[in-house]
C-alpha cells in the first residue's frame, strides 16, 4: 500500500542515489578523470529545461490548449538551429574570459561593470521565483494526491493550511539542505560543478522513463493505441476543437509567436540553461552532438502528452480533477501502485533537478555579483586584510540558497494559486527574456554601452513587473482588485493587462510586446546617445571579436603591482594551494622556473591574475581587487584607441618589413653571386695579364741582353756576333708574334674583330695553306699530303681566319713531327651537312692528362724536362675561338707515341640557288716531296 | 797564384738568356754551369757547390721559388748567394722571394751592366 512513510522512504531514497551519483563524479573530477567529459552527458544535462513543469503541466495545458501545448518546445527546438552561432559564441567567449554566471556574462561584457551584475541578478532571483515556487506547488501537490490513494482528493487551497504542516515547506527546506549538499561543499575557481551536472543527466533519464512509462499505459493500456485516443476524443464535442492547432491557442497567431520567441530566449538564458550549457560545458565540440540529441529529448517526452491529455478528459469528464495531475492520477484510477509511485518519483525528480541548478546557479550569482561587490566596497569590513576569504564566499552562497527557496515558498503562499502551473511558468520565462537584448545585443554589436543595457534592463524588468508580476498578487488577493479592472488611480491606459489600451491579447503576449519594446528601444536608444568609456571599449571587442583575436584584452593595462601582492590577492579567494598552481601554471607557460625566479607583473601577468580571480568572484569584483593592488593608471579612450592604432600599424609595417628584409636577402644573395663572377673574372684577368706580361719580357730580356752585350764588346769575334744578332732577330720577330696574337686574342674575345663572313670552299683554303708552308715542310722532310674530296665543300667563313686556323694546325704539326720520317695528312671530309677537316701527324702525342689544356691561354706541351717548344701558347686558343665563332668544333684525339689528329667541323653553307661550278674533279691529290 | 774563379750556377728554361748570362758571366771571369730546370739547378748545387746562383722563377717543374727554399734549409748551402732573375715583378713576388731567402731580386728585361755589378759586389764580400 501507498502509504505515506512508503512514499517518503523512496523519495528519500531516490535523492541519496542522486547524491551518490554527484558524489561519485566529483571525485573522479578531482582525480581529473572526468566522468561527464561526454556529449551525451551533456546534451541530457541540457534536459534540465523539463521541470516539474512538463512533467505534470504539458498535460494540463493541453487538456485546456489542444496542441497549444507545444509552442513552448518548439521554440528551443527551433533555437537549435541557431545554436551554433548564438551559443558557440557565447561559450567561447565565456571560456576565454572565465565567466562564471549570466549575471558575469553581462558585467564583464558591459566593462566589467558591478552595478550591471547586481541587477541582473536581483531580475534573475526575482524572475526565478515563481518558477521555484511551481516546483515546490508540484511536489506538495503529488504528495498530498499520492498520499490519499486509492481515493483522488484534490490538494486543499494552499492558505487553508497552516504553515508549519505545509508540505511545500519541507520540501522546500530539505531541497535546500540538498542543494547546499551538492553544490557548495568547496569553491571551484572555473564554477564547474561536475557531480551536479552527472545528477542532472541521471534525473533527465529517470524522468523521461517514468512519463514515457505512463504514457505508454495510458495509450496502450488503458486505451487501444493513438488512434483509439485520438478517434474518441474528435467524437467528444468539447474535445474536437483541442485537435485544431489555432483554435485551442488563446490568441491565436500572435500567441504562438510569442510563446515560441518566449522559449527560444529562455533555452539560453534561464539561470539554469546558462549554468549547464555554457558554465558546466567541458568541450565546445559537445555542441555539435547536442545540436540533435536535445530535441530527439524533447520530442520523446512530448509523444505522450496528448494522449494523456485526452485520456485525462475522458477518465473525468466531470472537470473536478486538475488537469495537471493526470499524468498521477489515471495511473491511481486504474490501481496502478507501482506506476504511480514511479511517476511521483519521475516529477520529484523532475523537480529536484530544476530546483538544484537553478539555485545554485542564483546563488553564484548572488555571491559573485550582488553581495561581494558591496563588501569589497564596504571599506569598514577591511575584507583586504583578510588573509582566506573562501569560507566567507561559501557561506553567502549557502545563505543564498536558503534564501531563494524561502522566497519561493513564499510566493507559492502569496500566489500560487493563482494561475495554473503552466502560466506560472510563463511568467519566469518572460523575466529572463528581458536579458537577451543586453546579451545578443552585446555579443554582436559593439555599440551596446552599460548605460543602454541597464536602461533597458530596468525598463524591460518594470514592465514585466507591472504585468505579470502585480496582477498575480492582485488575483490572489494582495493587492485591490481594482487595480486590474480599472489601473492604478484609475488610469485606464495603464491597465497593467491592457497597457495603452492593447487588449485582446493574452496576459503573456501582452506583457512580452510591451516589455521588449522598453527593453530594445531603451537599450538601443540610450547605448546609440550616449559613450562608451575604455574599458567597455575594450570589452566589446573582446566580445564581439571573440572568434577573431586570439589574446584577450591584456594589452589594455598600464600599472605597477608586486606579484607577491598578486600571490596574496589570489590565495585570499582560491586558497594557497590555487594560487601556487595557478602561478606555477602561468610560469611553466612562459618559461620561467618559478619560485626560483620572480615572475614579472607585466601586464599579461596582471590579466592572468585576474582571470583566475574572475573565475572565483566574478570579473567585476576581479577587477576591483585588481586595482586596488596593482597601482593603477586609467587608460583614456583616445589612448585605447591609439594603442589599437598602434597595434595596427606595428602590424602593417612588421609585413613590409618582413617582405623588406626576404626581398634584400634575395638582392644579398645575388649580389655576393655576382661578386663572386667578378672575382673569379678578375681573377682570370690577373693571370692572363701576368702571364702575357711574361712571355713578352722573356724575348725582351734576350733582345736587351744581346744587345748590350754586343754594344759593350765591339771585339766580339764574327761568330758569336752573328749568333747573338741572330737570337735578337729570332726574338724580335717571336715578341711580334705574341703581341699580335694578344692583340688578336683580345679582339676576338671582345666582339671587336672584324668578321668577313663569305661563302668559302674549304678545299682552296686547305691548298693555300698547303702552298704557303711546303717550303718548311721540305726543310724538316717532313711529307705533306692533302685528301680532298671532288665537290666543292662551301662554308660561310672569314677565309682568312680560316687560313690562319689551318696555318696554326699545320705549323703545329710540323712541329711535333720528327725530322725526315715525318708525315702530316689533311683530310676534308663532308657528313651531316657538317663539314670535317683533319691534320694528322705521326709526332710524339699527346698525353691524355694534357689533352683537356692544349686548348688554354699560354700552354704548350712537350716533354718537361726537354727544352721549351717554340711558340707562343696562344695559337690553338685562338684557333678554337675562330672555329667556335663560325659554328663549329674544335678538338684532339691522340694516343700518346702514336701522333695526334686535330679535327675541327664547320656546317656547311646552304645551297645557293645556282649552283656552284659544275665540274666534277677528279680526287686531287697534292704532295709534297718526300 | 791566382784566386780561384768564382763558380756561378745559372738556372733558366728560356735557352737564349742562358746563353745571354752564360757569356755575360764568363766575360766577367766567373766559372759558369747552366741548367734548364729546378731539378737540374738543385743537382748542380750539390755536385757543382756554387758561390751564386741565377734563378728564374717560372721554370717547368721546381720554381725558382722552391729552388730557393730547398737551398736555405740545407745550412751548408746557406752560404751561397741567391739571385733571382725573372719577368714576375710584382711587389708582392718580390717580397715572397726575397723572404725565401734571397739575397737579390732582378726583373727582367734586366740591365747587363747592372747584373753583373751586382754579382760582382755579391760575391766580393766575404772570403
Amino acid at each position: 500500500m501507498l502509504q505515506g512513510w512508503v512514499i517518503v522512504v523512496t523519495s528519500f531514497a531516490y535523492l541519496g542515489l542522486l547524491f551518490a551519483i554527484a558524489y561519485y563524479a566529483d571525485k573522479r573530477a578531482d582525480a581529473g578523470r572526468p566522468v561527464i567529459a561526454n556529449p551525451y552527458i551533456y546534451s541530457l544535462s541540457l534536459a534540465v529545461y523539463a521541470t516539474a513543469w512538463t512533467f505534470y503541466g504539458s498535460v494540463g495545458r493541453a487538456a485546456g490548449d489542444g496542441i497549444g501545448f507545444l509552442p513552448i518546445y518548439l521554440g528551443p527546438t527551433l533555437m537549435i538551429a541557431l545554436w551554433w552561432i548564438v551559443l558557440r559564441k557565447i561559450l567561447r567567449i565565456s571560456k576565454r574570459n572565465r565567466i562564471t554566471s549570466l549575471a558575469d556574462f553581462v558585467a564583464s561584457r558591459y566593462g566589467k561593470s558591478a552595478l550591471l551584475g547586481g541587477v541582473v541578478t536581483i531580475i534573475a532571483v526575482i524572475g526565478i521565483i515563481p518558477y521555484i515556487s511551481l516546483q515546490l506547488k508540484a511536489v506538495s501537490n503529488s504528495f498530498a494526491i499520492l498520499l490519499h490513494y486509492p481515493e483522488i482528493v484534490m490538494p486543499a487551497k494552499v492558505a487553508a493550511q497552516p504553515v508549519l504542516t505545509d508540505t511545500a515547506l519541507w520540501v522546500a527546506l530539505i531541497l535546500a539542505l540538498f542543494t547546499i549538499a551538492f553544490g557548495t561543499r568547496h569553491l571551484d575557481a572555473a564554477e564547474h560543478h561536475q557531480g551536479m551536472v552527472a545528477a542532472i543527466a541521471f534525473e533527465s533519464l529517470v524522468k523521461l522513463l517514468a512519463f514515457l512509462a505512463v504514457g505508454i499505459f495510458v495509450t496502450f493500456g488503458i486505451y487501444n493505441g493513438f488512434g483509439d485516443v485520438f478517434g474518441r476524443a474528435a467524437a467528444d464535442p468539447k474535445l474536437a476543437p483541442l485537435l485544431t492547432p489555432l483554435e485551442g491557442v488563446a490568441g491565436g497567431y500572435a500567441s504562438w509567436v510569442w510563446l515560441t520567441i518566449l522559449s527560444m530566449l529562455a533555452i539560453l538564458f534561464l539561470p539554469r540553461q546558462f549554468q549547464v550549457a555554457v558554465i558546466e560545458n567541458l568541450d565546445e565540440k559537445h555542441l555539435k552532438k547536442a545540436i540533435w540529441l536535445f530535441p530527439a529529448y524533447m520530442v520523446a517526452i512530448n509523444i505522450f502528452v496528448l494522449p494523456i491529455a485526452f485520456g485525462g478528459r475522458l477518465h473525468f469528464p466531470g472537470g473536478n480533477v486538475d488537469a495537471d495531475t493526470f499524468v498521477l492520477t489515471l495511473p491511481m484510477v486504474e490501481r496502478q501502485e507501482l506506476l504511480a509511485l514511479l511517476v511521483f518519483i519521475g516529477g520529484l525528480s523532475a523537480a529536484t533537478g530544476m530546483v538544484i541548478v537553478e539555485t545554485i546557479a542564483l546563488s553564484t550569482m548572488v555571491c559573485n555579483d550582488l553581495v561581494m561587490p558591496v563588501l569589497l566596497r564596504l571599506k569598514r569590513l577591511r575584507l583586504n586584510e583578510r588573509p582566506d576569504l573562501t569560507g566567507l564566499l561559501l557561506g553567502i552562497r549557502r545563505w543564498a540558497i536558503v534564501a531563494v527557496l524561502l522566497l519561493g515558498y513564499l510566493y507559492f503562499r502569496l500566489a500560487g494559486e493563482a494561475y495554473a502551473l503552466v502560466s506560472i511558468g510563463l511568467i519566469s520565462f518572460a523575466a529572463v527574456a528581458q536579458f537577451a537584448p543586453a546579451i545578443l545585443g552585446g555579443i554582436f554589436w559593439k555599440g551596446g554601452t552599460r548605460r543602454g543595457a541597464l536602461a533597458g534592463l530596468l525598463a524591460g524588468f518594470g514592465v514585466w513587473f507591472y504585468t505579470l508580476l502585480l496582477p498575480a498578487f492582485a488575483r490572489s488577493g494582495w493587492l485591490p482588485i481594482s487595480l486590474l479592472e480599472h489601473g492604478p488611480f484609475g488610469i485606464e491606459l495603464l491597465k497593467p493587462l491592457a497597457l495603452f489600451g492593447l487588449a485582446g491579447l493574452d496576459q503573456i503576449t501582452h506583457a512580452m510586446l510591451w516589455s521588449m519594446i522598453a527593453n530594445v528601444g531603451l537599450y538601443v536608444g540610450v547605448s546609440l546617445a550616449g559613450t562608451q568609456s575604455a574599458a567597455e571599449h575594450r570589452q566589446a571587442s573582446v566580445f564581439v571579436d571573440v572568434f577573431r583575436s586570439e589574446s584577450g584584452g591584456a594589452r589594455f593595462w598600464r600599472g605597477t603591482a608586486s606579484p607577491r601582492d598578486l600571490y596574496s590577492l589570489l590565495a585570499r579567494f582560491i586558497g594557497v594551494a590555487g594560487a601556487d598552481a595557478a602561478f606555477a601554471e602561468y610560469a611553466r607557460a612562459i618559461g620561467v622556473k618559478w619560485p626560483d625566479e620572480e615572475l614579472v607583473a607585466d601586464a599579461e601577468f596582471v590579466h592572468f591574475v585576474e582571470t583566475q580571480l574572475a573565475g572565483a568572484i566574478g570579473a567585476a569584483s576581479a577587477r576591483i581587487m585588481v586595482a586596488s593592488v596593482a597601482k593603477e593608471e586609467a587608460l583614456t579612450l583616445d589612448e585605447v584607441g591609439e594603442l589599437l592604432d598602434e597595434a595596427s600599424q606595428v602590424v602593417v609595417y612588421s609585413h613590409k618589413l618582413e617582405q623588406k628584409s626576404r626581398e634584400l636577402e634575395a638582392a644579398t644573395a645575388e649580389l655576393r653571386a655576382a661578386n663572386e663572377r667578378l672575382k673569379e673574372l678578375d681573377r682570370l684577368k690577373d693571370d692572363f695579364i701576368s702571364t702575357v706580361t711574361h712571355e713578352l719580357r722573356t724575348p725582351l730580356t734576350s733582345i736587351r741582353a744581346f744587345s748590350e752585350i754586343l754594344l759593350a764588346d765591339p771585339k766580339i769575334d764574327l761568330a758569336e756576333r752573328k749568333k747573338f744578332l741572330g737570337i735578337i732577330t729570332r726574338e724580335t720577330e717571336r715578341l711580334t708574334r705574341l703581341i699580335n696574337q694578344v692583340l688578336d686574342l683580345a679582339k676576338i674575345e671582345s666582339g671587336r674583330a672584324e668578321w668577313r663572313i663569305t661563302r668559302t670552299d674549304v678545299r682552296e683554303i686547305v691548298n693555300e695553306a698547303i702552298a704557303q708552308m711546303s717550303q718548311v715542310f721540305k726543310d724538316k722532310a717532313v711529307a705533306l699530303n692533302a685528301h680532298l674530296p671532288a665537290r666543292a665543300v662551301v662554308v660561310e667563313a672569314d677565309s682568312d681566319r680560316l687560313l690562319q686556323v689551318l696555318l696554326n694546325l699545320l705549323s703545329n704539326a710540323l712541329k711535333f713531327s720528327p725530322a725526315d720520317r715525318g708525315r702530316v695528312d689533311v683530310t676534308v671530309r663532308e657528313s651531316d651537312g657538317m663539314v670535317r677537316v683533319d691534320v694528322r701527324d705521326n709526332g710524339p702525342g699527346i698525353r691524355p692528362e694534357d689533352q683537356p689544356f692544349i686548348f688554354d691561354k699560354f700552354r704548350q706541351v712537350g716533354d718537361t724536362l726537354t727544352a721549351k717548344p717554340p711558340g707562343t701558347g696562344l695559337g690553338l686558343h685562338i684557333s678554337r675561338q675562330i672555329i667556335e665563332h663560325f659554328g663549329g668544333r674544335l678538338w684532339v684525339e691522340s694516343e700518346y707515341g702514336a701522333g695526334a689528329r686535330f679535327s675541327f667541323t664547320l656546317p656547311l653553307a646552304a645551297a645557293p640557288a645556282a649552283q656552284q661550278g659544275g665540274k666534277e674533279e677528279p680526287w686531287l691529290q697534292t704532295s709534297a716531296r718526300s | 797564384m791566382a784566386a780561384d774563379k768564382r763558380k756561378v750556377l745559372i738556372a733558366d728554361d728560356e735557352p737564349n738568356i742562358v746563353t745571354a748570362l752564360e757569356f755575360l758571366l764568363k766575360r766577367a771571369g766567373y766559372d759558369v754551369r747552366t741548367a734548364t730546370n729546378g731539378e737540374e739547378a738543385l743537382a748542380l748545387v750539390e755536385s757543382y757547390l756554387p758561390d751564386l746562383v741565377l734563378i728564374d722563377i717560372m721554370m717547368p717543374g721546381k720554381s725558382g721559388y722552391e729552388v730557393c727554399q730547398r737551398m736555405r734549409e740545407r745550412p751548408e748551402w746557406r752560404h751561397i748567394k741567391i739571385v733571382m732573375v725573372t719577368a714576375k715583378g710584382r711587389e708582392a713576388e718580390v717580397s715572397k722571394g726575397m723572404s725565401l731567402g734571397a739575397d737579390l731580386y732582378v726583373t727582367k728585361p734586366f740591365s747587363t751592366q747592372e747584373l753583373i755589378a751586382a754579382v760582382d759586389r755579391l760575391l766580393a764580400v766575404g772570403a
